[in-house]
């Protein structure tokens, strides 16, 4: 269950300190630009963040109280199939259609 | 182009991407209520925030017990991206007066920056009040329909049967996000170092082991660039 004190904390600073980063540049910083090295690591910031988000959410995900679940690895590898051959919403539809697929022929649906 | 014809052309230009915000801000709608959030909730952090990625990542976290701060950090490290969009629309609307630009800023997203940046670098000649209602064209039509979506979500997913397994939603579309990105060789070591090295610190407390795991990535990501152009200027081995 998720507290409205840190709900709201969170959502505020968040606001906040997105639009900072979206205004940086455009509003405060002008036409400086950023250092070369900071660049090079923030282009791999998407590539970094979210394999690492997702991994644990496949591997032991809490509806299934944390067991590793076979139909879920295998919709994750479809969704990501999908995603490779350069469709966003494909990937979507091919990640949640192989789950309920996997599902229904292994009778859990 | 007049300005009205650049907000036109700059609307059309972005409607392709209702495919993607559609889905996506639907589900966070439904992910965010399944975590626990009431509707009020939900619309005030897409309202607020307008970056899905980041909430996903917010939520997520938070219904996981995560303390606020490693919730807070991680989210916003998913939105440094935009930092570099931010750098790269100044030679194009950095002359904009303060207000607009921070409007501008406001709607930031990536689909129509990347396409606003495209169009620009096509059109040398167009004037900045143009290339100014060309953005707000892009912005204006994604961006009521991440709210609306939003909403339509966190109503309808409550209805939902607890059968369909809408948990999964969450790493589907993390996924989604991802794949995209992984178009070059340092890119895939990135993603890697990245999944590798979050089963190895899942023991980590507060979820800090997902921020050294992304750390460890984004480090990875930029030694292998690094590697591959000292290989590519090494001589005899120039293309």
């Amino acid at each position: 269950m998720i507290s409205d004190a840190a709900f709201w904390t969170l959502t505020v600073c968040l606001g906040i300190g997105t639009f900072l980063i979206r205004f940086s540049f455009l509003g405060i910083l002008g036409g400086r630009t950023l250092p070369g090295w900071l660049v090079i690591h923030l282009k791999y910031v998407g590539a970094a963040v979210f394999p690492a988000l997702v991994v644990p959410l496949i591997l032991w995900p809490d509806a299934t109280g944390g067991d590793t679940d076979p139909a879920r690895l295998i919709a994750a590898a479809a969704a990501l199939l999908a995603g490779l051959r350069g469709s966003v919403a494909g990937a979507i539809l091919a990640g949640m259609g192989t789950l309920y697929l996997v599902q229904f022929l292994t009778g859990q649906l | 182009m007049t300005r009205a014809e650049a907000f036109r052309r700059g609307f059309l230009d972005c409607a392709p991407f209702l495919i993607i915000v559609v889905p996506f801000s639907m589900l966070f709608g439904v992910a965010a209520r399944e975590a626990g959030l009431d509707v009020v909730q939900v619309m005030a952090m897409s309202v607020l925030v307008i970056a899905g990625a980041s909430q996903f990542t917010a939520v997520t976290l938070l219904a996981e017990n995560a303390p606020v701060f490693v919730a807070l950090l991680t989210a916003l490290a998913v939105n440094l991206r935009m930092a570099m969009y931010s750098a790269a629309l100044v030679p194009h609307l950095g002359h904009a007066p303060l207000g607009m630009r921070a409007l501008m800023a406001y709607l930031m997203v990536d689909q129509a920056y990347a396409v606003a940046v495209r169009t620009y670098e096509d059109n040398p000649g167009m004037p900045m009040a143009v290339k100014v209602a060309y953005y707000l064209g892009c912005m204006t039509l994604i961006c009521p329909f991440w709210y609306g979506f939003t909403a339509v979500g966190a109503v309808l997913g409550q209805a939902l049967p607890a059968g369909l397994s809408l948990d999964f939603a969450v790493p589907v579309c993390f996924i989604a996000l991802l794949a995209p990105l992984l178009r070059s060789l340092p890119h895939v070591v990135a993603a890697l170092v990245s999944a590798l090295a979050a089963v190895a610190f899942a023991w980590v407390p507060w979820n800090l082991g997902l921020i050294a795991a992304a750390v460890l990535a984004m480090i990875a990501g930029a030694q292998a660039e690094l590697a591959l152009a000292r290989r590519a200027a090494r001589p005899g081995r120039a293309a």
